[in-house]
């Protein structure tokens, strides 16, 4: 074993030299490696770059966790990474197959659901076929926050895998103008939404505060460590989603939505009677359908939990106040008669026993109701197309 | 222990080396070490805990060293009284940072007011007169440190005995004991503090122990870049390497520097990376298939490796910026052709010391002992014992006992295999055993021996654990 001593004494007095150019060269390197990270942005190409579909399975539903040791998953807020995890990436879209895109939130994601008892595993159990003899296959494009320009955005990028059928699941809770920009998916992804506000003139403001704006600083190496960390880390829980099925944690038990519900009559920030069509983002499904040009676009109002406690006659739930959610449906269905829009109401489509822990989270005999409620439209709306 | 306090050390590491000389680097070192005795120790919900664990960790280094003595002691009496002066200053001082903001406090909590503080340092100088006076009057007080220690090892290995203790100490403290549990006794380091702890003590009792001032003393078991995670350094080498004329050399600090940089890769982006499909006992029974078992399997064996061998590059890289050359806890422990090799370069310096204080003797005893027993028995006894010790080490629980028996027995097989080689050399060619076909059979074979012996070591319920090893093999 070497001793350590000076055994050369020309050595001694060099080591404090030797520190300083090890920490020149080191801040050196951290400066090129910064500056050059932030000049090349990397990022987006390396979201692409994915080791599911290939070594592991596709997601069946977009990442999106709170606790990745429970669920092997987590929320990750770049497109590209996002997509790349998903099944709809691997490879390209078959002859046979009639493709079939899931639009929306928590419902749609598959809250306290496992990812085969989602509502586009359901569909997608049921074989479908249309009329020349196609499969349509349905894919969870859910997501768990609560805004249609969210539901846009997923839609603008999702083009490119070539949908034949969108079907966009929206509640009240997702349309208030104001809350449009309050998704951190949203807000993150700063230059598309951009785009989609001033392309389709969105009631929205493009230079609003609360988005992410990526500085030069926040493009460089340590700017991004985040960023860059959640896609290792993404592409390390494929092992686990591969291993156990899993993407989400749903406990053996949780708390049922409330039934005796508070006697407010307030929706967010209005007053009975102050809703108007202004203040709900029907301009954003709107660009959807124009979006999609000859897709079609099925937009359906999700069911609701109507809850039977003693303030029933006030509010169907904790979400909403009778009034605020009957006006709502009314406005809805008449900008969808106006605009020509494919509209199902199927605000009342699920028994208040197949709710989970929240007024718009199903059970999987939920799901089956919605699932069963949408069967003729989808196969007659599948079969128009050419 | 994160990124930043590896960062914090290697700086200070690199101070040390580079300014402090002679007795000085030794002052320094201590101070350093006693202030990441609470820097480090975790924070625990029972009121204070978090700044007496480490306390308690000082006061049983001073009892014991008291307890061990020294021929010279007369003539270090001066230096080892400002020793104690400046810990009992030092702790008071972290203390009195109870009166500075949230956030200020280096103790991961807001530290016990001062007077309790100064009451425990009274408490700890009068029980070392004591010690000092029962020792001049010639009584040896090695057997009841050596007692005190594994008392404390024992509660907070088993766990009914620390949810026990954890109950006490919060009824104590005025908290409510509903909520105790044994993981809130996370004392920082102790296992290691108590392994060094005990070394001095036996090699004291069989008189091969140098003499040592308490500072000496202090830093050897305190020695802040091995408090988390070793090595087991030995005292007299320890104190050898305090006492040369090192100062910090570019080629010392590139090697020093390297391992740092080596041990921090293993850690944080290996091992790290590893922990995210590592198997675990929450894991393992939501995996469908075999295949994904073994290699979550395969992940947690080199994650283990990974993180304990990073931590003790970091430790070894530190010591070596400030002249102190740790012993090596590691040597590619699983590319070894046998059990016995593995045990030669996994956790090194745990198993020299239980070779040395419990194997050895035992062995020993069992030979020279009235009623003989074949050669094959005592190797079996020492050989089961030393490592369901080891094992227990870990945690006085089945699983563990259960992984000490596995490893015992692997032992002992291969010790009677290689017997058998030696007493059958023609059954046993040496051109066919030493060629390069059954040596990477023998390496994947050992691999493997040690890899499944994880198993009850990752998973504690036994039940589970057999569950899973039938799995494995398509059961």
């Amino acid at each position: 074993m070497a001793k350590h001593t000076p055994s050369d004494p020309s050595e001694a007095p060099s080591a404090g030299l030797f520190l300083r150019n090890v920490i020149l060269k080191a801040l050196l390197l951290l400066v090129i490696l910064n500056l050059g990270f932030a000049k090349i942005d990397p990022l987006q190409e390396l979201g692409q770059i994915s080791l599911y579909n290939g070594l592991f399975p596709g997601r069946l539903r977009l990442p999106f966790g709170e606790d990745f040791e429970e669920s092997y998953n987590i929320s990750i807020l770049q497109l590209d990474a996002m997509f790349a995890s998903h099944k709809i990436s691997a490879g390209s879209k078959p002859e046979d197959e009639f493709r079939v895109l899931l639009l929306g939130d928590s419902s749609v994601w598959g809250f306290l659901l496992g990812p085969d008892q989602t509502l586009s595993a359901a569909f997608n159990a049921k074989g479908y076929m249309t009329a020349n003899d196609k499969r349509l296959r349905f894919y969870n494009l859910g997501y768990p926050t609560m805004s249609v320009l969210k539901d846009l955005l997923l839609l603008d990028f999702a083009q490119r895998y070539k949908p034949d059928l969108v079907l966009w699941f929206i509640t009240l809770e997702s349309l208030p103008a104001q809350k449009q920009l309050a998704s951190p998916l949203v807000q993150y992804n700063l230059e598309p939404v951009q785009i989609l506000i001033n392309r389709f003139h969105l009631g929205l403001d493009p230079n609003d505060e609360r988005f992410v704006h990526r500085t030069f600083w926040k493009q460089t190496l340590v700017g991004q460590r985040r960023q860059l960390a959640d896609l290792l880390r993404l592409q390390l829980l494929g092992v686990m989603w591969a291993a156990t099925g899993i993407d989400h944690d749903v406990p053996s038990s949780y708390e049922p939505p409330q039934v005796e519900i508070s006697d407010d009559v307030t929706f967010q920030d209005f007053q009975p009677g102050e809703l108007s069509t202004e203040d709900l983002a029907f301009d954003v499904l709107e660009a959807g359908n124009i979006l999609m040009e000859e897709i079609p676009v099925v937009i359906i109002n999700v069911p609701i939990l109507l809850a039977s406690g003693e303030n029933n006659p006030i509010r169907y739930n904790s979400y909403y106040p009778r009034w605020a959610y009957d006006e709502y449906r009314d406005m809805l269905g008449v900008e969808a008669a106006e605009r020509g829009w494919t509209y199902l109401d199927l605000w009342d489509a699920v028994p208040s026993q197949m709710f989970t822990d929240s007024a718009i989270h199903y059970s999987p005999k939920g799901v089956e109701q919605v699932v069963g409620r949408l069967r003729e439209t989808i196969l007659r709306v599948a079969n128009q197309v050419p | 222990m994160g990124l930043i306090p590896i960062l914090v050390f290697l700086s200070l590491s690199i101070l040390i080396g580079l300014l402090a000389r002679g007795k000085w680097r030794s002052w320094a070192i201590l101070v350093v070490s006693v202030l990441s005795l609470y820097w480090l120790q975790p924070a625990i919900p029972i009121r204070h805990l978090d700044f007496w664990l480490p306390t308690l960790s000082l006061g049983l280094t001073v009892l014991v060293w008291q307890m061990i003595g020294s021929k010279n002691a007369e003539r270090n009496r001066r230096e080892d009284g400002i020793t104690f002066a400046m810990i009992g200053a030092l702790v008071f001082a972290l203390g009195l940072t109870r009166y500075l903001g949230k956030g200020t406090f280096l103790a991961p909590t807001r530290p016990p007011n001062p007077g309790s503080i100064a009451f425990a340092l009274l408490l700890l100088a009068s029980l070392s007169l004591l010690i000092t006076k029962l020792r001049e009057k010639g009584l040896s007080l090695a057997n009841i440190g050596a007692g005190l220690v594994l008392v404390c090892f024992i509660l907070l290995k088993s766990q009914p005995l620390a949810e026990a203790v954890s109950r006490g100490l919060r009824v104590l403290s005025g908290q409510s004991s509903d909520l105790a549990s044994a993981s809130e006794l996370q004392w920082l380091g102790f296992s290691y503090i108590a392994f060094r702890l005990l070394h001095t003590l036996r090699d004291h009792a069989l008189d091969r122990l140098p003499p040592l001032t308490l500072r000496e003393y202090l830093c050897y078991v305190l020695f802040f870049p091995a408090l988390p995670a070793g090595p087991i350094d030995r005292a007299e080498r320890f104190q050898r390497d305090l006492h040369s004329p090192a100062s910090l050399t570019a080629k010392v600090g590139l090697e020093g520097g390297t391992r740092i940089v080596v041990g921090v890769f293993k850690k944080f982006v290996l091992a790290d990376s590893l922990a995210y499909f590592a198997l675990n006992a929450a894991n393992a029974s939501r995996v469908c298939s075999t295949a994904w078992l073994w290699i979550m399997l395969y992940a947690y064996g080199f994650r283990l490796y990974l993180d304990f061998s990073g931590y003790t590059d970091v430790a070894i890289g530190s010591g070596l910026l400030m002249g102190l050359r740790l012993p090596e806890n590691f040597h590619q422990p699983y590319l070894k052709p046998n059990i016995a090799a593995f045990w030669n370069s996994w956790h090194i310096t745990l198993a020299q010391w239980f070779r040395a204080y419990f194997f050895n003797p035992l062995t020993r005893t069992l030979r020279t002992a009235k009623v003989k027993l074949p050669a094959a028995a005592i190797i079996l006894i020492g050989q089961i014992s030393t490592m369901a010790l080891i094992g227990l080490w870990h945690g006085i629980a089945w699983n563990f006992l259960l992984w000490g028996l596995w490893h015992g027995l692997g032992l002992f097989l291969h010790n009677r295999w290689v017997d058998m080689q030696r007493s059958h050399p023609r059954w046993f060619p040496q051109r066919l055993m030493e060629g390069h076909p059954l040596q990477v059979l023998s390496v994947f074979f050992t691999f493997h021996f040690v890899l499944l012996g994880w198993i009850p070591f990752v998973i504690p319920d036994v039940g589970q654990g057999m569950r899973l090893f039938l799995r494995l093999f398509g059961a």
